[in-house]
């Protein structure tokens, strides 16, 4: 068992400031995670090499992975930091920030392009209002422990980072396609399918999926997105086909 | 409309987005801020579910049994009109989430299914899996984010509140906020404030929280004026997995489904625990309260689990006992509470499908928050509260599952509340940039001084310490003199913090600054609630004193009140409205009375008394 935990963090000052790497080492305890070998290093930044330097900065919140916010790139996969746990990392642990997001600082991204495609793709049920209007649709528990399966999305970005598609604005992607998927299955969204089909149907829509299924390895919550662009892709066909004749 | 109206709402969780929906939809302007993007807020933790009596189980549940069971779950410190109201609303709430299409778990003839929660002995929890909070939080999400892109929610994500903006009558005309990347302090008008950020668990250092949970804002608006009320109440969950980082929560759901706490009977028997036969495990909980047995509400199953292993009786002598949920089928548990044993699994190693979860108490719910009044209002005119950070509904211990609800309910009240301030308050001393300006130098002299301060003191360092000394003296069991010690700690803390070098010398997207202004606020917090703890000579819900082991209704049944002052809290104490469920003794070993009888022993105009509220 080594004694030590040697972490590299791939630095950036800010915005459009060069990339560098930074060497860190520290006491090894059991049980760490990422985030507390972070802790550590902000406490006291100093490189290996003992030169004094700024503390790296990274998001970090709910720490179970259910926030989706500490999300980088760990060992060359993306993850979240808070469930990479040193015991089962190789060391020197590498990390860096994710690469499909403009880069804050250090280890920090923006990922705001992921809410704005959830606007695009309607990812919502057009509620009549929010006043007591009884009892929702009735609904059989294997059609809810499949929407359950989509509604656990926690918008990390993974997926988006592992597709070797999706760059900038070529792609919508998997995340909001399974969300077009959830909102569709629900009797009540599937009120408003067209629209979704629509926002996914454009020139940066689903027919850009290379079927590389990237996506469905590294999803954090084992979301079946592959199967949700299959089911998306027939719909958007049948759509496209058939729609005119609802006009 | 003469006037658009315009509501900043400081926190985008389940409370504070229930009032951007709720102010959003009657037509009006919202400024939301967090800390985080709204969808990461730490309402995503919540696991096990959301209480609504339905009565769809054939129990004769209803809305009254569950306001009795707070309110008796609460030890009788909750004003009960509130609580009634929030039992009332519960149903609608639930179905109103059902309506946005949260994926509840269904029975076979596709209507909700409900599970029990500990303090009640019917099914009323409605459930998504066992990912309750995150499935509500995003439904609420996915409603705001259509009145974002109809212009009418403004989010300010990655923003932190720093201070109210209050006029020379203490009247609230809008919020002083930063900017997390370039640290721009900027002033923001509004015609009513709504804090709904959430509980302060990052004052103990590790606990169930989030990280963002650092009760900051809370302690802004209380240095500010706002009264904080009953500081002193904790909520330490009974079942968490201590961690290097946090303490996660292990939901009191896998109770509710089943699940069983043991030790060995024998102490230092180190066998495997399958190995160890069913008549030589201690089901301590079960032996000592046969009425509730695992379901007693937490404060009581925290100080078991707690005694057990101060006695030597847990697992290997240290502090750990089992949460067992093997003799459930696994395809039953991974329909129910699949995502909290993925959590296990993931930061434990073991499946807890085939081997007994190891769990101990951690710090997790704030019951005492900011103080409002039925309508969720503060003392300051102009801002409102709620959620965790609004100290009405729990009393001196919160009922599972019921802060998902209360969270909503609060929002729900809070925003027409706002809506009535802001449509009739006289805006007149808001005009001009005065008392903006003012106040965003006041925050940039803070940060200013912060920058240039060096020291030898290590903000993080300190944190980790008041941590360690707040978990140790002011949770499950509180002496007088080790509160006495921990104030004056936390006073020494007061003038460490003032050497504080904040060791970042590239402040964009700095941690370092934010982290050392919330850390001031915390301080703050950390006295009132251990120097609330200290007054209060009784044992009552979460705050027991062995020196003072009862509940003590002739001297304690009244609400604490701490507002700031330089010199530290200044306490002072008011009544709590039982106008409507007399005080009884709390005896979880035998059965309340049921429902019809607590009807009959509350109140005769307790009916009549209340309002009625709708969502």
């Amino acid at each position: 068992m080594p004694r030590t935990v040697e972490i590299h963090i791939k630095r950036r000052e800010k915005m459009g400031a060069p990339q560098r790497w930074e060497v860190f080492e520290i006491p090894y305890r059991p049980n760490l995670n990422v985030i507390s070998c972070l802790l550590e290093i902000r406490k006291n930044p100093v490189t290996k090499a003992g030169v004094k330097t700024t503390p790296p900065s990274w998001d970090m919140n709910c720490l179970e992975q259910v926030c989706g916010i500490c999300t980088m790139v760990n060992n060359g996969r993306v993850r979240q930091s808070c469930s990479a746990l040193v015991d089962n990392l190789d060391q020197p642990i590498k990390l860096e920030p994710m690469t499909k997001f403009p880069n804050v600082r250090d280890l920090m991204v923006d990922r705001s392009q992921m809410f704005d495609h959830l606007k695009r793709v309607h990812a919502w049920i057009e509620l009549d209002g929010t006043y007591d209007l009884g009892a929702g649709p009735r609904m059989d528990q294997d059609d809810v422990m499949e929407r359950y399966a989509y509604s656990r999305c926690m918008t990390c970005g993974c997926c988006l980072e592992a597709c070797p598609q999706y760059d900038e604005d070529h792609y919508i992607g998997p995340q909001a396609i399974a969300q077009v998927r959830l909102f569709n299955m629900h009797p009540s969204g599937a009120m408003n399918r067209d629209e979704r089909l629509e926002a996914i149907m454009g020139d940066d829509g689903i027919t850009n999926c290379g079927n590389a299924q990237n996506c469905v390895k590294v999803c954090p919550m084992n979301i079946p997105l592959t199967k949700a662009i299959y089911e998306e892709n027939r719909e958007t066909v049948l759509h496209g086909l058939l729609g005119w004749l609802k006009k | 409309m003469a006037q658009k109206i315009k509501i900043a709402i400081v926190g985008g969780g389940l409370a504070g987005l229930a009032a951007a929906m709720k102010i959003a939809e009657a037509g009006h302007e919202v400024d939301l801020f967090s800390v985080v993007p709204v969808k990461r807020s730490h309402s995503v933790c919540a696991q096990g579910g959301i209480n609504g009596a339905v009565n769809t189980k054939g129990e004769g549940d209803s809305t009254w049994v569950h306001f009795d069971d707070t309110i008796y779950g609460g030890d009788f410190l909750a004003n009960q009109p509130p609580a009634k109201a929030m039992c009332d609303m519960a149903p609608a709430i639930i179905y109103l989430f059902d309506r946005m299409g949260v994926p509840f778990s269904r029975t076979s003839e596709g209507l909700l299914d409900f599970r029990r929660f500990g303090g009640t002995k019917h099914h009323r929890t409605a459930f998504a899996g066992a990912s309750t909070g995150q499935q509500l939080l995003y439904a609420l999400d996915e409603q705001v984010r259509r009145f974002e892109v109809s212009g009418q929610v403004k989010k300010y994500e990655g923003w932190e509140m720093m201070s109210l903006v209050l006029d020379d009558h203490q009247v609230c005309r809008g919020l002083v906020a930063m900017e997390l990347r370039s640290l721009e302090l900027k002033a923001f008008a509004a015609d009513a404030v709504i804090i709904a950020s959430g509980g302060p668990g990052l004052i103990y250092g590790k606990s169930t929280n989030s990280m963002v949970c650092t009760g900051s804002a809370v302690a802004a608006c209380y240095q500010q004026g706002a009264k904080y009320a009953n500081g002193e109440f904790i909520q330490v969950h009974p079942t968490s997995i201590p961690g290097e980082d946090k303490l996660r929560l292990m939901s009191e759901s896998a109770r509710g489904e089943g699940g069983r706490v043991w030790v060995p009977r024998t102490k230092g028997d180190n066998r495997s625990p399958s190995s160890i036969p069913e008549p030589e495990r201690w089901y301590f909980l079960e032996e000592k309260y046969p009425a509730y047995g695992n379901l007693v509400p937490r404060d009581i199953a925290t100080r078991e689990i707690f005694h057990v292993c101060l006695d030597g009786m847990g697992i290997n002598g240290e502090n750990q006992v089992y949460l067992d949920l093997t003799h459930i089928p696994a395809d039953t548990l991974d329909k129910k509470l699949g995502a909290i044993l993925e959590i296990y699994e993931m930061f434990v190693g073991d499946d807890p499908r085939h081997v007994p979860m190891r769990i101990f108490p951690g710090v997790h719910y704030s019951m005492g928050g900011l103080w409002v009044d039925y309508d969720q209002r503060t003392n300051i005119p102009g801002l409102l509260a709620a959620g965790e950070c609004d100290y009405s509904i729990h009393g001196a211990n919160r009922l599972g599952a019921n802060s998902l609800l209360s969270c909503v309910y609060g929002g729900f009240v809070a925003a027409p509340a706002a809506i009535e301030w802001a449509s009739n308050v006289e805006r007149k001393g808001a005009n001009g940039s005065r008392i903006y300006d003012q106040e965003t130098k006041r925050q940039q002299e803070l940060n200013d001084k912060l920058i240039a301060q060096s020291g030898n003191e290590n903000q993080y360092e300190l944190h980790e310490e008041m941590g360690r000394i707040m978990t140790d003296n002011v949770t499950v069991v509180r002496y007088n003199d080790r509160l006495k010690q921990t104030d004056d700690k936390l006073r020494q803390f007061e003038e460490r913090y003032d050497r504080v070098s904040i060791n970042d010398s590239n402040l964009w997207a700095t941690m370092a600054l934010p982290h050392a202004r919330q850390l001031r606020n915390m301080i703050d917090l950390a006295r009132v609630i251990t120097l609330g703890a200290l007054n209060r000579n009784e044992s009552r819900g979460a705050h027991y004193k062995p020196d003072y082991p009862d509940r003590d209704d002739e001297h304690w049944l009244k609400t604490t009140i701490a507002e700031f002052s330089g010199e530290g809290p200044v306490f002072s104490y008011e009544p709590v409205d039982i106008s409507l469920i007399p005080p009884r003794k709390r005896d979880y070993s035998k059965g309340k009375q049921d429902a019809r009888q607590n009807q009959a022993t509350a109140r005769p105009d307790a009916r009549a008394a209340t309002q009625e509220r709708r969502v």
